[in-house]
């Protein structure tokens, strides 16, 4: 059940023999991932995500070697089964403090929650749900994968600004996709668009893939969009992978598709290219020869935010370091052209969110204008007033 | 009409032997050119075509070749500043991007950003001599005045790691904010400054001690705080005044070098990235990326005077000592 993964110890030539190295352990722990996408070239790699921290751990050790720290990274799979609050207290008793999280908010909660696990400090690499960091927000779970709401409010920022005020919202019938069109519409009312139609798009189960889907499809799809009153985009809730990608050039009305398909809002993306991204890319595609997906960047930045409180606290002490977090002078460089930091109301990353169209970057929002008091970064997802997070 | 035109000639001539212009050369990393500026006109005479991105750009110290670091060719071209002509390329390393050369010119040392190394090349031979083992994604490279003493900074390790040019072994480490991407010392080698673009701070860093003895923060009101990101450094020769491109916050600071107050924001174009001054010190040029221009900054009255086009995305500067 448990795979042993001691990246980075290898990497250690050069530590001075004076004294022993400070050791900062950290785990991973992941869940299974769905294996369901409708483009063959959407399926996560095996190594989706951990392949992120592993890359950081390695840039870590390299700032490590001069200041005596040295990283390591435990990697822990959860089958089915698995109980994942003893997978967590299991980590704690060999010494593990730090636990990079790639889990579904519930089973999040439950490790973060377990007896033994107010000394940890959880990152959230992989739930976007909005309830981990509002009513269901802890104190020991930062978090570095974006919410929906940032997601959403990401993408009408560009759509309004485009004047693409018009939507027509098609959402799919699993809970994950509701609370997307949930983030989708809040989004609407708060920049300025208008959803002017909205449709449910039931999976009646079945595969994605068949060998002569691809007729079928063409010729629903029109008819499942056909009618709509005047519109400027089509906006698709569909995080169950299974309709969206069906949608760009096949619905009635000749028409952008955003949203789960066509322009997506994403943390990152193997095109992005700005701000010194193309040495993170090379780097990345140098270890593992495939490219780097918004999961691997956002265990990278959790991996690197364990790097940088280390060498600035100059320890291990988990306390330490999530103070050093939270606090002024912490300051993430992720390739997104300005500083990553932490609300510390909540404990969420805050980020720049990539719109891209699977080729390249369309746009990076916030967007020119949207303004703040405080962050324009704030201007995605839900800000200080409204949180409904109480951190004890 | 005759006449006329022999007289024209005789003022052009007499106008050429006044002239106290320098040429300033501006790398455009879209363009893949670099932009030939006439300081006196603030006019681009030349434009040269060059490899892919360029960005690091000097002239050695005899001022006979440009140099400008091509990394998406993974080279140094060297162009001769008489006919403008490419000559040679410098075994660089991959994806070179800043390089600074020693007080003699003879050699040169190369940050590699992909190769987590700094390279270091005999430049009479155009050969490798050797390379240095640094931190993540090195970038910054400064040297001592008695050249003993190379300063790289590495952005992701977040680092100014002190280089003995002798032994070639890192011999300090200074923790910087993030990013780090300049070093600079001052003339007399008393203090050593390093930008942090992300961190949106100057480290003042002490070379005796190798500690930060200051840092330098910046506060522009109307601005955010993630728009502030100091990238290229330059300090008067006699060390009483630094100047620092605030990247997209779209101004250069004026900071005193006694005291590290800043004096004084000048507007300059979008995105500045670079800055070189002409050898008398009477001006500073600025490189503009997204605006796709070079500011001119009187530095006695410090006031903005000129604006000239460039090509696209203008990274780095460098003027001729003649």
């Amino acid at each position: 059940m448990i795979r042993l993964l001691l990246a980075g110890a290898i990497l250690f030539a050069w530590t001075s023999a004076s004294a022993e190295p400070v050791e900062i352990k950290i785990g991973y722990l992941r869940g299974t991932q769905p294996k369901t996408s409708i483009s063959l070239v959407d399926i996560p790699a095996e190594n989706n995500g951990i392949a992120g921290a592993q890359l950081a751990i390695s840039d870590n050790n390299t700032t490590g070697k001069f200041l005596n720290q040295r990283f390591s990274l435990e990697e822990v799979q959860l089958k089915e089964k698995d109980d994942v609050a003893e997978a967590a207290s299991a980590l704690a008793g060999r010494g593990v403090s730090l636990i990079i999280a790639d889990l579904p908010a519930a089973a999040l909660l439950k490790a973060a929650d377990a007896p033994g696990s107010r000394d940890l400090l959880f990152f959230n690499v992989g739930a976007i749900d909005d309830r981990l960091r509002e009513e269901d927000c802890r104190a020991n779970v930062i978090h570095t994968a974006p919410t929906r709401s940032m997601l959403a409010d990401a993408l009408a920022q560009y759509l309004v600004w485009k004047q693409w005020r018009r939507w027509f919202l098609v959402s799919g019938s699993h809970a994950e996709d509701k609370l997307y069109a949930d983030a989708l519409r809040r989004a609407a009312k708060r920049f300025g668009a208008r959803i002017v139609q909205e449709k449910v798009f039931e999976d009646t189960g079945g595969a994605r893939r068949t060998d002569s889907g691809v007729v079928q499809i063409q010729r629903q799809l029109p008819v499942f969009t056909q009618g709509a009153p005047a519109y400027d985009v089509l906006v698709a809730a569909d995080e169950s992978e299974v309709f969206a990608a069906y949608l760009p050039y096949r619905t009635w009305d000749p028409r952008p598709v955003a949203g789960s398909a066509g322009l997506i809002p994403t943390s990152w993306d193997a095109s992005h290219d700005q701000w010194g991204a193309v040495q993170m890319q090379e780097r990345f595609m140098k270890l593992f020869s495939r490219p780097m997906s918004a999961r691997d960047m956002q265990a990278w930045s959790a991996a690197r935010m364990i790097g940088e409180s280390a060498s600035r606290t100059r320890s291990n002490d988990v306390k330490a370091m999530l103070n050093f977090l939270k606090g002024p002078d912490f300051a993430l460089a992720a390739f997104k052209g300005q500083r990553l930091t932490l609300r510390d109301w909540n404990l969420q990353l805050r980020q720049p969110i990539l719109l891209t169209d699977g080729r390249t970057v369309v746009s990076v929002s916030p967007q020119e204008g949207f303004q703040h008091q405080f962050s324009e970064l704030d201007t995605l997802g839900l800000d200080r007033p409204e949180s409904k997070c109480r951190l004890k | 009409m005759w006449r006329g035109s022999l007289l024209g000639t005789v003022f052009f001539m007499l106008l050429g032997t006044q002239a106290s212009g320098f040429t300033a050369y501006v790398s455009n990393e879209k363009s893949n050119t670099i932009s030939v500026i006439d300081t006196e006109k603030f006019q681009v005479v030349k434009t040269i075509k060059v490899g892919q991105r360029p960005r690091g750009i000097e002239l050695t110290r005899d001022g006979k070749f440009i140099l400008v670091a091509v990394g998406d060719d993974d080279t140094i071209q060297m162009i001769d500043t008489a006919t403008y002509e490419i000559v040679a390329t410098l075994p660089s390393g991959p994806d070179p991007e800043l390089f600074t050369q020693d007080p003699t010119g003879k050699i040169l040392y190369v940050a590699n950003e992909d190769a987590n190394t700094v390279t270091i090349i005999d430049m009479e031979k155009r050969v490798p001599l050797g390379e240095v083992q640094v931190g993540v994604e090195p970038e910054g490279m400064g040297i001592s005045p008695d050249g003993k003493i190379l300063v790289n900074t590495s952005e992701t390790t977040n680092m100014a790691h002190f280089i003995d040019t002798q032994t070639r072994q890192i011999v300090a480490n200074v923790l910087v904010d993030s990013r780090p991407r300049f070093a600079e010392f001052k003339h007399d080698g008393s203090e050593l400054w390093v930008s942090s673009e992300v961190g949106g701070t100057v480290s003042v860093i002490d070379p005796v001690k190798r500690e930060v003895t200051k840092k330098v923060a910046f506060d522009i009101a109307g601005l955010r705080k993630e728009a502030i990101q100091p990238v290229g450094i330059n300090i008067t020769k006699d060390g009483k005044t630094g100047f620092v491109a605030l990247g997209p916050a779209n101004r250069v600071a004026v900071i005193s070098g006694a005291t590290h107050e800043v004096q004084k924001y000048l507007l300059v174009g979008q995105r500045v990235w670079h800055l070189a001054f002409t050898p008398d010190e009477k001006y500073l040029l600025t490189t503009n990326g997204v605006s796709n221009d070079v500011s001119v900054i009187d530095v006695a009255s410090l006031k903005v005077i000129k604006t000239i086009q460039v090509g696209e995305l203008p990274w780095g500067i460098a003027i001729s000592q003649r």
